[in-house]
């Protein structure tokens, strides 16, 4: 029972996370038709929750094309590797006490890189389409993920010091009496900042940005390999709004001041979700920036804001010990 | 950064605002009664068809989807032989509509037109006339006109005065 319950969850994780992202997609629609003073597809089924089949079964029966003129095995290649990479990122999630896939000793440095190998696949896409907004797509994925990623990295370190340890269940457990999300503000600023370009979701959707970009990297993707992407993407916004759930905002813990009278799994769940609506909320409010606004936000502000957070850190921690 | 943040808070706020869509095939929207919508052909008060036939209306359409052709009745009167819009080329622009000299082409407030076939969307002038003067209830073109018509003689018409003799020199 032991051995296989790690299959077991695994399985679960696949079903749950593609069934979760084919979910949002309907989910997302909903909530920006609400921001938005209409009503998004609530037609098929209760509360038009139908939508998702119909959609699935919509991209299912499209022609599957691969572009003549594309480097064909990288073109087929890209999709599947968003999907593989973040899907392998969920191992290290601990979703309650004793669930988890793998508890490694160095998940966090696990999930930080299985997210920067979903760089590849925006960047081989937009590289193997042999397309001119393709290839704008996947240099804007490239610079911008490479230049989030360091902060994003930086910015966890002070998290690192507090807990002593890199396992994302030492991290949960330290964070039983105190979240991180106060201790760590400046923190917590700059991962969900950094951790929104990362997934490349609006408002810092650059690699795709419709208006300029037609698509962006996906551009000459169509039925099910563009579906991938989009699983890839949202796969990536739960990843996300999981490790921010975990790292900040107490993992399976309930909140001190109700107490924890729900189950572990059910607080987690409630947290992610919550981050999911923020995010949702973000892509809603905040309009796209300018590519070179962009870089010069990531450099000159969350740069220094994650260094000085993480000096501070560093000095707080020696001067109590 | 403030606005940034207040942005979010306002789009937040719309949470609890109510949607502005109308479900449309259950609700329908209220539609003006000079709403631009299907064309009509309109009759005046004593039945007969308000049109003369004066291809103004064709004319004036900036899509060329209006196609009729002039006939004269035994009593002088104008008439089209046939008339007929292609609503598939029809923009509901109601160019037609102020042409009109006589107030005989009308768009109506419909617009739930839609058809499986492209050729039924060419309407005849069977379909275009209604049995009634749509708009404007007591117009008659020929009775306010100044035309000579077996119908009536010049001077008869509403509001029209006796035809000057311009050949007497009288007062």
């Amino acid at each position: 029972m032991s051995e296989l319950f790690p299959v077991f969850l695994a399985l679960t994780v696949l079903v749950g996370g593609v069934a979760g992202a084919a979910i949002l997609t309907w989910w997302e629609r909903r909530l920006l038709g609400i921001w938005q003073d209409r009503y998004g597809p609530n037609r098929l089924g209760p509360f038009g929750i139908g939508q998702v089949l119909a959609d699935m079964l919509k991209l299912l029966f499209k022609d599957d094309w691969v572009p003549p003129f594309s480097d064909k095995l990288v073109f087929i290649f890209a999709p599947i590797a968003i999907v593989m990479a973040m899907m392998i990122g969920f191992a290290v999630v601990p979703f309650a006490p004793g669930v988890v896939i793998i508890d490694v000793n160095i998940g966090l440095l696990f999930f930080l890189g299985m997210t920067s190998l979903a760089v590849y696949s925006v960047l081989l896409g937009g590289l193997a389409s042999n397309n001119k907004y393709a290839l704008l797509g996947g240099l804007r994925s490239a610079a911008q993920m490479v230049s989030y990623e360091v902060f994003m990295g930086l910015s966890l370190m002070g998290i690192i010091m507090m807990t002593g340890s890199f396992s994302l269940v030492d991290i949960v457990e330290a964070q039983s009496e105190v979240w991180f999300c106060f201790s760590q503000f400046l923190g917590l600023l700059v991962f969900v900042i950094a951790g929104i370009a990362e997934s490349h979701r609006l408002p810092f959707d650059l690699p795709e940005a419709e208006h300029e970009l037609t698509a962006g990297f996906h551009t000459e993707y169509g039925g099910m390999k563009f579906a991938m992407f989009m699983l890839g993407e949202y796969l990536g916004l739960m990843l996300i709004s999981c490790m921010i759930t975990t790292l900040f905002f107490g993992g399976w813990h309930g909140p001190v001041l109700i107490g924890e009278w729900l189950p572990p799994i059910v607080w987690f769940g409630l947290k992610v979700f919550m981050v999911i609506n923020f995010f949702i909320l973000l892509r809603a409010a905040i309009p796209r920036p300018r590519y070179d606004q962009l870089m010069s936000l990531g450099w000159k502000v969350m740069l220094p804001i994650t260094l000085v957070n993480l000096v501070v850190t560093g000095a707080v921690l020696l001067w109590r010990t | 950064m403030i606005s940034q943040l207040r942005t979010i808070w306002r789009v937040l706020l719309h949470s609890f605002t109510k949607a502005e869509t109308v479900q449309y095939p259950e609700e329908k929207p209220y539609l003006a009664p000079r709403y631009r919508g299907r064309i009509v052909l309109t009759r005046d008060p004593d039945g007969e068809e308000r049109c003369v036939a004066c291809n103004l209306c064709a004319a004036a359409c900036p899509v060329d989807c209006i196609a009729l052709q002039k006939d004269t009745r035994e009593d002088g009167t104008w008439y089209p032989e046939f008339f007929r819009i292609n609503f598939s080329r029809c923009i509901m622009c109601g160019m037609c509509e102020e042409a009109c000299p006589t107030y005989a082409i009308q768009l109506t407030p419909d617009f739930e037109m839609c058809e499986y076939d492209r050729q039924s969307m060419v309407y005849e002038k069977e379909h275009l006339l209604i049995n009634g003067v749509g708009k404007y209830p007591d117009y008659n073109f020929y009775r306010v006109s100044g035309l000579q018509t077996a119908t009536k003689d010049k001077g008869e018409g509403d509001m029209e005065a006796e035809p000057i003799n311009v050949k007497s020199l009288l007062p």
